[in-house]
């Protein structure tokens, strides 16, 4: 079973070089830590930064220079900077390579829910319908259950969505799937981690087919 | 043309209970804290704010809400904020939420004369619900229109008397579009400079925008987030 450095680590293994990439926030920040060698790739912030680089050393924070969690940042050289208008035509125009975000539910023919859960949290949706109703290409990291146990990948989301038939791919704590017209697809299994130990924690339709990979992190 | 005001109090001294304003900044990073402060001074309300966020408890937009001078808000993400989210449950609060997207291109398609726009953003959920549908390039589109307001409220880190802009870092965010899209533009900036002293080539905001500018005072800048790594990382 994966942590969620674990996982982190294994959506990075899908970046490409010359990607430019948006991270949500949470797990998928983590992403930009475990880079794989020799592959150069920008890290998008959809408050306006294009080469988003590491968190900054103690006491040299700018109050100027956040990330789309508010976190402070600082900038890669050869870095930009720009408004929330051209950020937003670079995710909607699809020059963003890649999105990596959290969910809360995930359904089989990849709608995705993460913005609001009716009568007792509602923060909104920030930029995540804008990123998930273009981009291309959709990795949600999240974990695989609920707090309760309960599966959050479902035949149908039961929370409000997000958009609606996107994601492509999902890793969790148990396995690596992709999202096909037939359901998931099981990829690859956690180290550990048992194919019928996935089947019973996923709800939604899942597609095994022939002997299950373990990951290599 | 005299854009130039002394201070915040007088820059918004027009501003009346009811009115719509637009105020620049994300998180807490880039708002017009001169002009909020006033605002909170002033004590007018029924305010409707577009704004991405709502501040947080005790700052920035949460001072206005903390004092009940905000009737609805048009933001896209409002999860910092205690007072905010108790309002809203108990209905005391108007709340519009808007995929940030979309409420960044509305703020510019209202400065820039687009009434309205078609974008793939939110269809299928709620967001869309009575909203026009159409299909370009084999895909759904959701009609959005443009968001003007009374006054906009925008910060830079530099201005000239004309009302020309710089901004510093992320503290652009939503200042450009929001400046376009004011009946009247107030800008607050930490440097107030003679025309001339801006290199034409690195304006973001031309002056053509701005009504009124004037040099604000004791910005506090606070960090949300304060995220450090240590030097032998």
């Amino acid at each position: 079973m994966l942590d969620k450095i674990g996982i982190a680590k294994r959506i990075a293994q899908e970046l490409k070089d010359g990607w430019y990439v948006n991270l949500g926030i949470g797990i998928p920040t983590l992403v930009a830590n475990y880079v794989p060698f020799g592959i150069d790739v920008e890290f998008q912030s959809e408050n306006g930064i294009l080469g988003m680089g590491p968190f900054p050393f103690e006491g040299e924070e700018d109050p100027d220079l956040i990330n789309a969690g508010k976190q402070t940042v600082t900038l890669r050289p050869g870095a930009c900077i720009f408004d929330s208008a051209m950020s937003f035509a670079m995710i909607r125009g699809q020059h963003v390579q890649l999105t990596v975000l959290g969910a809360m539910e995930v359904s089989d023919e990849g709608d995705i829910a993460n913005w609001k859960i009716p009568g007792r949290m509602v923060k909104g949706m920030g930029g995540a319908m804008d990123l998930v109703a273009s981009a291309e290409n959709i990795i949600v990291a999240m974990m695989h259950t609920n707090k309760a146990g309960e599966s959050k990948l479902l035949k149908q989301c039961t929370l409000p969505l997000t958009g609606v038939k996107c994601v492509k791919k999902i890793v969790t704590e148990l396995a690596v799937l992709d999202v096909t017209p037939e359901g998931f697809k099981l990829i690859e299994r956690a180290p550990g981690v048992s194919v019928e130990h996935i089947i019973k924690s996923t709800e939604g339709r899942l597609i095994v087919e022939g002997e299950i990979p373990e990951m290599i992190i | 043309m005299k854009k130039v005001v002394n201070d915040a109090d007088e820059a918004i001294h027009d501003i009346q209970s009811g009115m719509t304003l637009m105020l620049g900044g994300f998180g807490l990073c880039g708002i017009p804290e001169n002009c909020i402060a006033a605002l909170v001074k002033k004590g007018i309300n029924n305010l409707v704010c577009i704004s991405n966020n709502a501040g947080v408890d005790h700052f920035g937009l949460g001072l206005l809400l903390q004092n009940r001078q905000i009737r609805k808000m048009i933001s896209s993400y409002v999860g910092e904020n205690d007072e905010f989210e108790r309002q809203m449950l108990s209905g005391e609060l108007e709340v519009d939420l808007i995929p940030q997207g979309s409420l960044a291109e509305r703020c510019r398609a209202g400065g820039a004369g687009i009434p309205a726009f078609f974008t793939p953003a939110g269809y299928g959920t709620e967001i869309a619900e009575g909203k026009e549908v159409r299909i370009f390039n084999g895909k759904p589109h959701i009609l959005e229109s443009a968001l003007t307001a009374d006054f906009a409220i925008v910060k830079a880190w530099k201005g000239d008397h004309y009302g020309n802009l710089i901004f510093k870092g992320t503290a652009r965010n939503f200042n450009p579009m929001m400046a376009m899209a004011g009946k009247i533009t107030i800008a607050e900036v930490e440097e107030l400079v003679e025309p001339g002293a801006l290199d034409p080539n690195f304006i973001h905001t031309p002056g053509i925008f701005i009504q009124r500018i004037f040099q604000g005072k004791n910005y506090e800048k606070r960090i949300e987030q304060r995220t450090v790594r240590t030097k032998s990382q």
